[in-house]
């Protein structure tokens, strides 16, 4: 595991970088506007059943219209009109739907597509010589030379060198990375500049399927797929499509019987009405979005289903470092040894870490300063003593005096070496520290007699990032379990499982013993998420339901995962989780907000249908509608609006707050349950009194 | 409500109150994964028997396609064997009346109505069958059509506990031990009580008798008793006599009246019980439960209700309707005096909830809307409680419907009792949902537009004789059997028409449902967490009533409508 730059949870670096372009802006309205005529085409409206039979039922209506233009009076040729145009609109608001939920990624595509222009690349033949080739002719296993402010020709490994890249072009994010060979951190990917160095790259894409093209494909949704839940939502709207053309097709024998022979265009109104509209033309429009608002937080979903099974997730395996604590131990306190002024200790801690560059030594610096007001003066003539594996211990040598910091057991040593001994408390100080999970640094010094002399203890402890806990504990409500995998021991990995609150945690795991709990978990039926970066996680990776790498990974890694986070932080498989329960939830609750609407819908046309015949039925017209005509318009224009007016809705995703399933479906039921049973009673009324106004009868 | 009334209802809900657990917790050990079940000693050998006799191996498990033809096929030599025997009853014993060979169109209609469980009766049966064809025929599939309903619900239920499960279970064996263990058993003891309250049972044709006044009287015989008791429990409904339950020599009192309610709902309410038993969590059968009473409470309330309101331009003439101690009060036409108004209100909603259709007052005779309330109680897909079977499968599928559509709203793929809820089930449950609406709606339409039916069959014109022909196929459709009457049925349009629309209400129904099974036994179980949708909850009973009665409603508002609505709002 490499450590990443961290980020807190609620970092918006993400957002900041690519919602430059705003929800709505006017090209992509634009672009949505022809694309919602383009998409009438039957053969593109056919995989929707619900909008299909709005578009037979549009065609229908308009041809009655001008059939029987001629024959009927004004009143019912301005009816019949109003019908089929907004059976149009019905059908075109879905269109518009879908066309903005894939407006932003075109646009986003289209930018990429101009980072891949194509590039020459200076390919490196088996003889040595380098000749150059366009960068789309490259095929796996061939080396590129790439030198300082070239763009990378294709996706590979560095095999040769160390670079600084630029890689804004796919994460946004200006900062440059180093890329090496060997390790973890030897991928490139194509259309990333090289900022300095000159690097071999070894090219692990075909043609065509390098990772920018990939991600054009993405974001563009032309690979789009249905997942599952889509599926299975899809044949439910069809079911209930057929149960309402039954109601509706059974209607026109009753009427007959009661001498109430009904029109075409008014059963064409009351089938439309009834079918699910509102899910159905924003279905394919919720799930694009879904797809989109990962995106925008820079992470590339390989599939649909991969977000769908984020959102069924059950157990989170998250990397201590990086994930649950900063990527570094930091200096927490200075336990002198017995006789030793706690500033002397904190002083020569201080003076030994001056020339220590890591996270480490730079924390002791800031804690001296910051508890005892120390400042770091260079010392003059000192000779600087490196850390050493073999030494176990930094410090320096001035004037005879040396000051030592390192592993307890290497500077005890070096004590008793110089003649002195360490106290038995101090060594109890360094047993308290590790048993609480720190890292204890014995500071020692020798005078100019070259006795020498332990000052006591630094607890370097693993810090918990603040606010985790409680992220964990909303995890906790929505019934998904954490799980902390660290190269811990067990005793360091239990202290900080129970700072953070996780619930359970894999201590000195190896990428064996990841892949067996995760094996244990899905044999229990439980899905499973976890980031990777190292070819080591790749196989956990490839297991795990979800498998989010970090795009500073191998591109093993990459490969085996079904996401990749542009960021790299691996916080964010909480977000993502969260995405994925907004992207079902907003298609439930507007599945729901369909049906409920049918009731309404049913008091506005039954009545106004039969009215003629039966007067009485006035009595169930609970709206008092005007009449028969304008409620039954009302009725369709309800039924077209409501979908324009449920587009921001279904883009953006319906309001989630971590809580309990019990709580999640109390409060949509109340919401859009009984809210889309109400709803429509006000609309349609509403409607209908402009449509009166308007002298609409 | 007179107290009688008040007293008869409490006696009721009491018998059924107590009944639940004993019933539901005895037929959990009959069809539970335990290998033990209480009377083994007894019912055994028995059954060991009947397997010998039949070759069938009960170790041995049936995938739900293998389940699924076996009921198809004995359901098929059912009607076959019940067609030939109406047509040659002449030629068989104990036709003491001499009935005659029974039309084609007409035995069709009759078979396919007691194989189905729906006891439609297009047939006077006290001239139209033998006591043989009564005996050996229709009384047989009284046994089992509802085992056959039962053996189907215990198979889903098999599929919702069982994991990674190739099987769910054997027909045969679950065939066998319904009848063994719960219909022969309560059916003797249930029929000696009916002997106790005056039910006759002889082999008896008709007897001519001369009255106190003198005049003289045609009393029919037969063997009523053995026949009613099965017709009450196996949610059956087919009379031994044209007059069903209403016929004083099979319903002799309103103590009977009440004995044949319970009887009709008890093992469908019982179920819930049996259902939360194998499930291992009894708040799931409660909920359900909660679903089915709330439905039968309101649906029984609101029809006795609007029976007791009466007749509107009867009360604009000066009559009083009112209840009182000397006068019963109410829509009176068409009721027994021995149960007064209440106690019919209450059977009709209780008969149209399960598939029993038994009748002890004329449907047709009562205020629209107290008329729509049964037919309302049909629509639901009858799952208050429903037929033996049938019911728990139909709320079972209303609960996977209930699921799908607001499971999403948690955030997680829908599940029940920790089954996902995916394409293939919800593809099933579509069929199942479709089936039941198409065979009503689409009968009822080419019905209504069909001269027979205008013609001969329909003496009430108007929105009256509409709701009599809507009745005649919802209650086919569902299996229900009861008659609003007041049409010709025995006709071959009607005949045949209502026998394919019982077909589809039943084996439509059943296909899907053990598919259901199937698919669901072959998942696993994700284990419950706070993320789980939750099924055993008051909030969950709300919504799956929600759901039975949106779906219902939406699907059959405009037909409603048309008939008692208008007719009741054309008072």
């Amino acid at each position: 595991m490499t450590s990443t730059p961290t980020l807190s949870p609620g970092d918006t670096k993400a957002q900041r970088v690519r919602s430059s372009s705003s929800l709505l802006n006017g090209p992509i309205l634009r672009r949505a506007t022809l694309e919602s005529f383009v998409k009438l085409n039957p053969r593109h409206l056919m995989k929707n059943p619900v909008m299909f039979v709005v578009e037979v039922g549009s065609v229908l209506t308009t041809v009655l219209f001008f059939k029987d233009f001629g024959s009927s009076t004004t009143a019912e040729n301005v009816f019949a009109g109003l019908v089929a145009v907004f059976l149009w609109f019905t059908v075109l608001f879905a269109n518009f739907a879908e066309a903005v939920a894939e407006g932003r990624g075109k646009a986003q595509a289209d930018t990429l597509r101009k980072t891949r222009a194509e590039t020459m690349a200076n390919r490196r033949n088996a003889d040595g010589s380098v000749e150059q080739v366009p960068g789309n002719q490259l095929d796996v296993g061939d080396e590129v030379v790439v030198v300082a402010g070239e763009v990378i020709p294709s996706d590979g490994d560095v095999v040769v060198g160390i670079a600084s890249i630029d890689e804004s072009a796919i994460t946004g994010e200006s900062a440059p990375v180093i890329r090496e060979a060997g390790g973890d951190r030897s991928a490139v990917t194509g259309g990333t500049r090289v900022l300095s160095d000159e690097i071999v790259v070894r090219i692990t894409a075909r043609p065509g399927e390098t990772f920018i093209d990939r991600m054009i494909a993405l974001v563009e949704g032309s690979e789009r797929q249905k997942t599952p839940n889509e599926i299975a939502l899809n044949i439910l709207l069809a079911g209930l499509t057929i149960i309402f053309l039954l109601a509706t097709v059974s209607l026109q024998p009753f009427a007959i019987y009661a001498h109430a022979e009904q029109s075409v265009i008014v059963l064409v109104a009351l089938l439309v009405c009834l079918i699910p509209t509102t899910i159905g033309g924003l279905l394919s429009a919720i799930g694009i979005a879904g797809m989109d608002r990962l995106v925008r937080r820079n992470v590339l979903a390989m599939s649909g289903r991969a977000v769908e099974a984020a959102g069924d997730v059950n157990t989170l395996l998250l990397d201590k470092t990086g994930t649950i604590t900063f990527g570094a131990r930091q200096a927490a306190e200075f336990r002198p040894a017995p006789a030793v002024d706690e500033a002397e200790l904190a002083s020569a801690a201080l003076q030994s870490s001056l020339a220590d560059e890591t996270p480490e030594g730079r924390s002791i610096v800031e804690l001296a300063a910051e508890r005892y007001g120390l400042v770091a003066e260079e010392i003059v003539g000192a000779t600087l003593v490196p850390f050493t594996a073999q030494t176990r211990m930094s410090g320096f040598d001035v004037d005879g005096t040396s000051i030592r910091k390192g592993a307890a057991d290497s500077v005890r040593a070096w004590v008793e070496a110089g003649g002195g001994t360490v106290p038995v408390a101090l060594m109890d100080e360094v047993g308290a520290v590790a048993a609480l999970g720190g890292t204890p640094l014995v500071v020692a010094t020798k005078d100019a007699t070259g006795t020498a002399r332990a000052l006591g203890v630094i607890y370097l402890k693993d810090t918990v990032k603040p606010g985790i806990a409680e992220r964990f504990a909303e995890l906790r409500t929505m019934g998904i379990r954490t799980v902390m995998v660290t190269g811990d021991n067990p005793i360091t990995a239990g202290v900080i499982a129970q700072e953070a609150g996780v619930d359970d945690f894999i201590a000195e795991a190896t990428p064996e013993e990841k892949m067996a709990y995760i094996r244990r978990e899905q044999a229990g039926s439980r899905l499973v998420a976890m980031t990777g970066d190292g070819t080591n996680d790749a196989p956990a990776l490839a297991q795990a339901d979800v498998g989010v790498a970090m795009n500073t990974g191998t591109q093993a890694a990459k490969e085996a995962g079904n996401m990749v986070d542009l960021d790299s932080d691996p916080t964010k498989l909480i977000d993502i989780v969260e995405i994925g329960k907004q992207l079902l939830i907003t298609r439930g609750a507007l599945t729901t907000f369909s049906i409920a609407n049918d009731v309404a819908k049913y008091f506005a046309i039954v009545p106004a249908m039969f009215l003629g015949v039966f007067p009485q039925l006035d009595r169930i017209n609970i709206m008092s509608l005007s009449t028969p005509r304008s409620a039954i318009l009302s009725a369709v224009i309800f039924n077209a609006l409501i979908i324009v007016l449920l587009i921001p809705l279904a883009l953006r995703g319906v309001k989630f707050v971590p809580s309990s399933a019990a709580e999640l479906l109390r409060r949509n039921i109340l919401l859009y349950g009984v809210g889309g049973i109400i709803a429509p009673f006000i609309g349609i009324k509403v409607i209908d009194l402009i449509l009166t106004a308007l002298g609409v009868k | 409500m007179t107290v009688a009334a008040w007293l008869q209802f409490a006696v009721l809900v009491l018998l059924i109150g107590v009944s639940i657990p004993l019933l539901g917790g005895y037929m959990a050990k009959v069809f539970g994964e335990e290998q033990k079940a209480p009377g083994d000693r007894f019912f055994l050998p028995i059954e060991r028997a009947v397997y010998r006799v039949c070759r069938v191996d009960p170790e041995r498990e049936q995938r739900w396609t293998v389940y699924a033809f076996s009921v198809l096929a004995f359901s098929l030599v059912g009607v076959l064997v019940l067609y030939v025997m109406q047509r040659v009853q002449t030629v068989l014993p104990l036709n003491p009346t001499h009935a005659p060979k029974v039309p084609e169109a007409l035995s069709w209609n009759t078979a396919v109505s007691f194989v189905t469980n729906t006891n439609w009766q297009s047939y006077f049966p006290e001239t139209t069958v033998s006591h043989f064809t009564q005996m050996a025929g229709l009384a047989v599939q009284n046994f089992v059509s509802p085992a056959v309903g039962l053996a189907v619900a215990i198979a889903l239920i098999r599929g919702l506990t069982r994991r990674r499960a190739a099987t769910i279970g054997n027909f045969w064996v679950d065939l066998t031990r319904s009848i063994v263990r719960i219909f022969l058993p309560l059916a003797i003891v249930g029929a000696i009580v009916f002997l106790a309250f005056g039910v006759v049972q002889n082999f008896h044709g008709f007897e001519v008798i001369r009255t106190l006044e003198g005049r003289t009287q045609v009393i029919p015989g037969g063997p009523s008793a053995s026949q009613e008791i099965i017709k009450m429990l196996g949610t059956n409904g087919g009379g031994f006599w044209n007059a069903n339950s209403a016929h004083p020599l099979s319903n002799p009192s309103g103590l009977s009246n009440i004995v044949q309610i319970y009887l009709l709902s008890v093992i469908g309410f019982s179920l819930t019980w049996t259902y939360g038993k194998m499930v291992g969590d009894k708040k799931q059968g409660f909920v359900l439960l909660a679903v089915m009473v709330i439905i039968w409470v309101t649906v029984a309330g609101l029809g006795t209700l609007f029976e007791l309101n009466g007749n509107p331009k009867v009360a604009a003439l000066g009559v009083d309707q009112s209840v009182t101690a000397a006068q019963p009060g109410g829509n009176y036409e068409g009721k027994e005096i021995r149960f007064g108004t209440p106690a019919s209100a209450l059977f009709a909603g209780a008969t149209t909830g399960t598939s029993t259709g038994a009748v002890d007052s004329m449907h047709d005779s009562y205020t629209p809307l107290g008329g729509m309330m049964p037919l309302i109680h049909m629509k639901f897909g009858e799952v208050s409680p429903g037929g033996v079977g049938s019911g728990l499968s139909g709320i079972l599928v209303l609960a996977l419907l209930s699921v799908f559509i607001a499971g999403l709203m948690v955030g997680r793929t829908p599940e029940y009792l920790g089954k996902k809820i995916q394409a293939t089930e919800v593809k099933l449950v579509v069929l199942y949902t479709i089936a039941m609406p198409f065979a009503v709606l689409v009968g009822t339409g080419i019905a209504i537009v069909t001269p027979s039916v205008l013609h001969v069959s329909i003496f009430n014109p108007g929105p009256h004789g509409f709701t009599e022909v809507l009745y005649a196929f919802t209650s086919a459709a569902n299996n229900n059997g009861s008659a609003f009457a007041g049409i010709t049925a025995n006709t071959q349009f009607m005949n045949i028409a209502l026998g394919f629309a019982m077909l589809i209400g039943r084996f439509v129904l059943i296909v899907p449902t053990l598919a259901i099974a199937g698919a669901l036994a072959r998942k696993d179980r994700v284990p419950a967490s706070a993320g789980t949708f939750p099924t055993n909850t008051p909030l969950f009973a709300g919504l799956l009533l929600g759901v039975t009665v949106i779906v219902a409603g939406l699907t059959f508002f405009p037909a409603l409508a048309l008939g008692p609505i208008v007719e009741q709002l054309g008072i």
